[in-house]
C-alpha cells in the first residue's frame, strides 16, 4: 500500500461502499474523509481528541477520527453520519436522527454528526454490557442499552462537547431510541 | 389566496434545517469543494510585543506541496485607514489588517502564513518558517488598581464610560446598611464547535468568501473597504454556521487570511483555525474586576449603587464592555454611579461573547444584592421586589414592558423557593451540603434596520430572502414561520433563503437583535408582496418580487426602555470532603415578549443557561504574565460544560404582549439566558456552605477551606 515515502493507498469500506484513496501518510482518517473523499459530515472541532465532533464508527466502535491515521485504518469499515440512515436498512432517517429532530437535540448542528455516531457507539457498548464510570457494579456491567438511565447516558456521551448546550435533548433522544425509561436522573 | 389565518408563529415547529444537520448534508464554511483549492496555515508570533525583524521562508518553500509563504513583503496592501459606518465594524479593522505592519501587539498574532496544496503540507511548512523578532517588555495581566486604566468616552453599548445620577458616593457613605465587595471574572472564550473557518476565491476583483459568520452583510463592509472594493464586489456566504456566540459577529483574522492568501496564489484558499490558534485570534470575553457598593435602608430600599469595573483591551483596539450598564436600570436607587475603565495591554483583542458586559456585570451586581439580602436578613426575592422601579431609573422612560417581579414570583413557585431556610450550610444530605440561589437577568431588546425580498412564483410557492444567519438559533425556521403567517399560506409553500451578503442590508445574529430585525423586514416584504399580487390580479407567469426596508420603521419607534427580564434559580450541592460542586438543577423564567417557536426558543435559553453554568464553575483563560496571551489553549485545559456536568436545566417563558417593540413583539433571546445564571449558582454555593466566593469560576480549591469547619459538625 505504500506508494512512496510520503503517500500510501488505503482501502476502506465506507458506508457500505469499498473505497480506495491515496493519502498523505500524515493524514488523519478525519481529514481523509473530509478532504479526500468529500464526506464532510464528520466535523473537526479540535483535531485533538478533545471534543468528539469527528466521531465515526470504525469496525463498529466509536472513534475520534482526528486521532486515527488513515493508514492505520486501512482495511477498516467506517460508518459516518452520511451512512447512519443506511444502518437501519435504507430509511431516509435513522430512528436516532428522527429523535434528535424531535427533541431538538441540536442547535448549530456542528457537533451533531459526532453526537449521533457517538450515541450509536455508546448504545452498542451498553449492549455488550460495558460499564461506565457511573455504573454501580462495574464488574457486572450493564444489561443492555435499554437499561441505561439519564445519568449513564450523560456520562457515556461526555466525550462529545456541545457548546450550544443541547445536552438535555441529546440525552432524551438517546434514551428514547435505547427504549430506556430514563430512571434515575 | 386562502382566507384562513395560519398560525405558524408560536407553534413548536421542528427546525426546517434540522434534517440537513442530522444527516451531515449541511455545508459549513470549510466544506465547499472548489477547483484547485489550496490550504493556508498561519504562523503565529511567539513574542507578546515587539517587531518582526526577519522572516526566513526558504525551508518552508522547499517542502513538498508548499506553494507560497505569505509575509508582510508580498501581502496585498490594504486600506487600513478606512472609515466604516458602524463603530463595531471599525473596531474589527485593526485585527483584520493582517501583515500590514511588522509590529507585534500580542503573542499569537499572525506574522506569516504558509499556503500549500494540502493541509498537512501547509501545517508542516508553517513549522519551518523562521521568524526573527526584536522583543520588547510586555504587560499582559489586568489589575484593578492599574493607573494606566482609563475611562473611555463610550463603551460597547454606546453609553458613556462614566454615568452618574445623584451623588452616589456620598449616599453610599451615609447609608445605614452597606455592602462593599470586589468580584472578578476571568477571560472566557466562545469556543464555538466549528472553529473560525473561511474559504476564499477571487474572480478578478470579485471576492467570494464562504465564511463562518454571524453577519454576512455586515462582514462584507470591512472586508470590501480594506481591499478598496465596493461592498457589492464581496460576497459572503454563511449558509450554516457552527456556533459563534459573538465571536463570529464580525469577521476575524482567518477570514482575511483566506482572502489575502487566495489573492497571493490566485486560486481558492481555505483556512480553518485549529483549536489552539482560535484562542488567540478570535476574541474573548475580557476579564473584569468589579467593585460593587450597595447602600440600603434597613427596610431593604436601595439608597446608592456604585459599580466600578476595570477591563482589558489590546493595544490595537479600544473595546470596553458594558459590564456596568444593567446596574443603572435593574433597581430603583436614587443615587447611582457606574464607571467602566479599560486598560490596554499587550494581549489579543477581546470582543463579544454572549451577553457582552451583562454576563459578568450582572454576575457581580446580583452577587452583591444577595450579599445585601444576607446582611439585611431579608429574602433575596423580596429585596429585589422592594427595589422594583416604575420607569427606567436611568432615563425616566416608560418600560415597553417589564416583568422581573412576575419572573421572580413564578420562578419561586415552580422552583420551590418557599420555606427555604436562609441560614447557610443548613441543608445537609449525606456527604453533600445543598444550597439554592436566585438572581435577576436583563438584556436590552434592540432592533436594527433590515431589508428583505419576497417573491411569489407562478406555481403558488414563495421565496423570501433576507441576509440573516442561523448560527443555531433557529432563525431560518422562525423566519419561515413569520413569512408563512404574513403570506397566510402553509409553511410548505415558503422557502426562506438566508446567509448571503448579496441579499442586502441586514444586521448580524448578535446582541439578540437578529430575529426581531429580520422578521420585521420579512413581514413587511410579505405584506407588500400580497398587495402587489392583488394589484396585478394574481401572480404573472414570470413571478412577482418586492423588496422591503425597515429603516424608517425602526427610526420611528417611540423612545422607551425596552428589554427582556428574567429570574434565574439554581440548586447546587457541594461534597463536604472533596469540595466537588454539582449543579442539581437550574430554572430560568423569562419575560421576553412573544415566543415565536417554543421548541427552538427553549433550546436557545437552556443552551445559554448551560453556558452560564460553565461560566460559574469551569471557564477560565489563565493570563500568561511571562509569555503573554493565555496559558491554556485547548479544550483539555479550557473547560466547558460537558454532558455529565449538566443535569436538569429548565426554562419557562411568561406570557408577555408588548405592542411597542417591533413587528413580531419579541425581545430577542440569544443572550439573556446566560445573564444572572452564574450569580444564581454563586449565591447557591454561598447558601450551601456559607462561603462567598467572589472570583469566577468557583473551583474546588476555593470552597475547600470553608469545608474544613463544616466537616466536623
Ligand atoms: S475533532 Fe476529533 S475530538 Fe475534536
Ligand atoms: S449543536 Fe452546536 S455545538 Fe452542539
Amino acid at each position: 500500500m505504500l506508494q512512496d515515502d510520503t503517500r500510501s493507498e488505503v482501502s476502506l469500506r465506507i458506508n457500505g461502499v469499498d473505497r480506495t484513496v491515496g493519502v498523505d501518510n500524515r493524514a488523519t482518517l478525519l481529514d481523509t474523509l473530509r478532504e479526500g473523499l468529500g464526506l464532510t459530515g464528520a466535523k473537526k472541532g479540535c483535531d485533538h481528541g478533545q471534543c468528539g465532533a469527528c466521531t465515526v464508527l470504525l469496525d463498529g466502535r466509536r472513534v475520534n477520527s482526528c486521532l486515527q491515521l488513515a493508514v492505520a485504518a486501512d482495511g477498516g469499515e467506517v460508518v459516518t453520519i452520511e451512512g447512519v440512515a443506511g444502518l437501519e436498512g435504507g430509511g431516509d432517517l435513522h430512528a436516532l436522527q428522527r429523535a434528535f429532530l424531535e427533541h431538538d437535540a441540536l442547535q448549530c448542528g456542528y457537533c451533531t454528526p459526532g453526537q449521533i455516531c457517538s450515541a450509536l457507539g455508546a448504545m452498542a457498548e451498553a449492549e455488550r454490557g460495558w460499564p461506565s464510570h457511573v455504573t454501580g457494579d462495574t464488574s457486572a456491567g450493564v444489561a443492555g442499552a435499554a437499561s441505561l438511565d439519564a445519568y449513564e447516558v450523560r456520562e457515556r456521551m461526555s466525550g462529545n462537547i456541545c457548546r450550544c448546550g443541547a445536552y438535555g435533548g441529546i440525552v432524551a433522544a438517546v434514551l428514547e431510541v435505547a427504549e430506556a425509561d430514563g430512571g434515575r436522573s | 389566496m386562502s382566507t384562513t389565518t395560519q398560525r405558524a408563529t408560536g407553534a413548536p415547529i421542528v427546525r426546517v434545517d434540522g434534517r440537513a444537520k442530522v444527516t451531515g448534508a449541511a455545508q459549513y464554511a470549510y466544506e465547499y469543494p472548489l477547483e484547485n483549492m489550496a490550504y493556508a496555515w498561519p504562523v503565529q508570533s511567539t513574542i507578546a510585543k515587539g517587531r518582526v525583524e526577519s522572516i526566513d521562508d526558504s525551508a518552508a518553500l522547499a517542502r513538498p506541496g508548499v506553494i507560497a509563504v505569505l509575509t508582510p513583503d508580498n501581502v496585498a496592501r490594504l486600506q487600513v485607514d478606512v472609515e466604516l459606518p458602524l463603530p463595531f465594524l471599525a473596531a474589527a479593522v485593526p485585527d483584520l489588517s493582517l501583515l500590514q505592519s511588522r509590529e507585534v501587539a500580542f503573542r499569537g498574532q499572525i506574522v506569516a502564513a504558509v499556503i500549500a496544496t494540502s493541509l498537512e503540507a501547509a501545517r508542516e511548512g508553517a513549522g519551518a518558517v523562521e521568524v526573527g523578532y526584536e522583543e520588547q517588555a510586555h504587560d499582559a495581566v489586568l489589575r484593578f488598581d492599574d493607573d494606566r486604566a482609563y475611562v473611555p468616552g463610550v463603551v460597547n453599548d454606546f453609553s458613556p464610560g462614566n454615568v452618574e445620577r445623584g451623588e452616589a458616593d456620598r449616599a453610599f457613605a451615609e447609608a445605614p446598611v452597606r455592602i462593599d465587595a470586589t468580584y472578578s471574572t476571568p477571560a472566557e472564550h466562545a469556543v464555538p464547535m466549528e472553529p473560525h473557518s473561511a474559504t476564499a476565491a477571487w474572480d478578478g476583483d470579485r471576492l467570494t468568501i464562504y465564511n463562518s459568520d454571524q453577519g454576512p452583510f455586515y462582514s462584507s463592509l470591512p472586508i470590501s473597504a480594506l481591499f478598496g472594493l465596493d461592498p457589492g464586489q464581496v460576497e459572503i456566504v454563511a449558509e450554516y454556521v457552527g456556533g459563534g456566540f459573538g465571536s463570529k459577529a464580525a469577521p476575524r483574522p482567518p477570514t482575511m487570511l483566506a482572502a489575502l492568501a487566495a489573492r497571493l496564489v490566485d486560486r481558492p484558499v481555505k483556512v480553518a483555525l485549529n483549536r489552539p490558534q482560535s484562542f488567540s485570534l478570535t476574541t474573548y470575553r475580557t476579564p473584569t474586576i468589579q467593585r460593587l457598593r450597595l447602600g440600603a435602608e434597613r427596610d431593604g430600599r436601595l439608597a446608592a449603587i456604585v459599580h466600578e469595573s476595570v477591563q482589558q483591551s489590546s493595544t490595537l483596539v479600544e473595546y470596553t464592555e458594558q459590564s456596568v450598564s444593567s446596574t443603572r436600570l435593574l433597581y430603583a436607587a436614587p443615587d447611582v454611579r457606574t464607571t467602566a475603565r479599560v486598560r490596554r495591554l499587550d494581549v489579543p483583542t477581546p470582543g463579544w461573547l454572549r451577553a457582552p458586559g451583562d454576563a459578568p456585570g450582572v454576575y457581580a451586581l446580583e452577587s452583591a444584592v444577595d450579599e445585601l439580602a444576607v446582611e439585611l436578613g431579608m429574602d433575596p426575592i423580596e429585596l429585589r421586589v422592594r427595589n422594583e422601579p416604575d420607569a427606567d431609573p436611568e432615563t425616566g422612560q416608560p418600560f415597553s414592558s417589564r416583568n422581573l417581579v412576575g419572573a421572580l414570583r413564578e420562578g419561586a413557585a415552580r422552583f420551590g423557593w418557599e420555606g427555604r431556610d436562609p441560614a447557610p450550610a443548613s441543608r445537609r444530605e449525606g456527604n453533600w451540603l445543598v444550597g439554592t440561589g436566585v438572581a435577576a437577568a436583563h438584556y436590552p431588546a434592540l432592533v436594527f434596520p433590515s431589508t428583505a425580498q419576497a417573491r411569489a412564483e407562478a406555481d403558488g410557492g414563495f421565496v423570501v430572502r433576507v441576509g440573516a444567519a442561523d448560527i443555531g438559533t433557529g432563525a431560518r425556521t422562525v423566519l419561515t414561520q413569520v413569512a408563512a403567517d404574513a403570506l397566510d399560506v402553509p409553511l410548505e409553500r415558503v422557502r426562506v433563503d438566508i446567509g448571503r451578503a448579496s441579499i442586502g442590508v441586514a444586521p448580524f445574529a448578535g446582541g439578540s437583535i437578529g430575529t426581531a430585525s429580520w422578521s420585521w423586514a420579512v413581514e413587511k416584504a410579505c405584506g407588500a408582496l400580497l398587495d402587489a399580487v392583488q394589484e396585478h390580479g394574481g401572480v404573472p407567469p414570470e413571478g412577482l418580487e418586492v423588496q422591503a426596508d425597515t429603516t424608517e420603521d425602526v427610526g420611528a419607534l417611540a423612545e422607551m426602555s425596552r428589554g427582556g427580564y428574567g429570574a434565574q434559580f439554581a440548586e447546587v450541592r457541594v461534597d463536604v470532603d472533596t469540595g466537588q460542586i454539582r449543579v442539581d438543577r437550574m430554572l430560568g423564567v423569562f419575560a421576553t415578549g412573544r415566543v415565536l417557536n417554543p421548541r427552538t426558543a427553549r433550546s436557545q435559553i437552556v443552551g445559554a443557561m448551560t453556558m452560564g453554568l460553565s461560566m460559574a464553575l469551569m471557564e477560565i483563560a489563565e493570563p500568561d504574565p511571562e509569555f503573554g496571551d493565555f496559558a491554556n489553549h485547548d479544550l483539555a485545559s479550557y473547560h466547558v460544560a460537558s454532558n455529565a456536568d449538566v443535569r436538569d436545566v429548565d426554562c419557562v417563558f411568561l406570557h408577555e404582549d408588548d405592542k411597542n417593540l417591533n413587528s413580531i413583539g419579541g425581545k430577542g433571546i440569544g443572550e439573556i439566558g446566560i445573564v444572572g445564571a452564574a450569580a444564581a449558582i454563586a449565591n447557591a454555593v454561598h447558601h450551601a456552605i456559607g462561603l462567598r466566593v467572589r472570583d469566577l469560576p468557583i473551583r474546588i480549591e476555593d470552597v475547600r477551606p470553608a469545608l474544613q469547619d463544616l466537616r466536623v459538625r
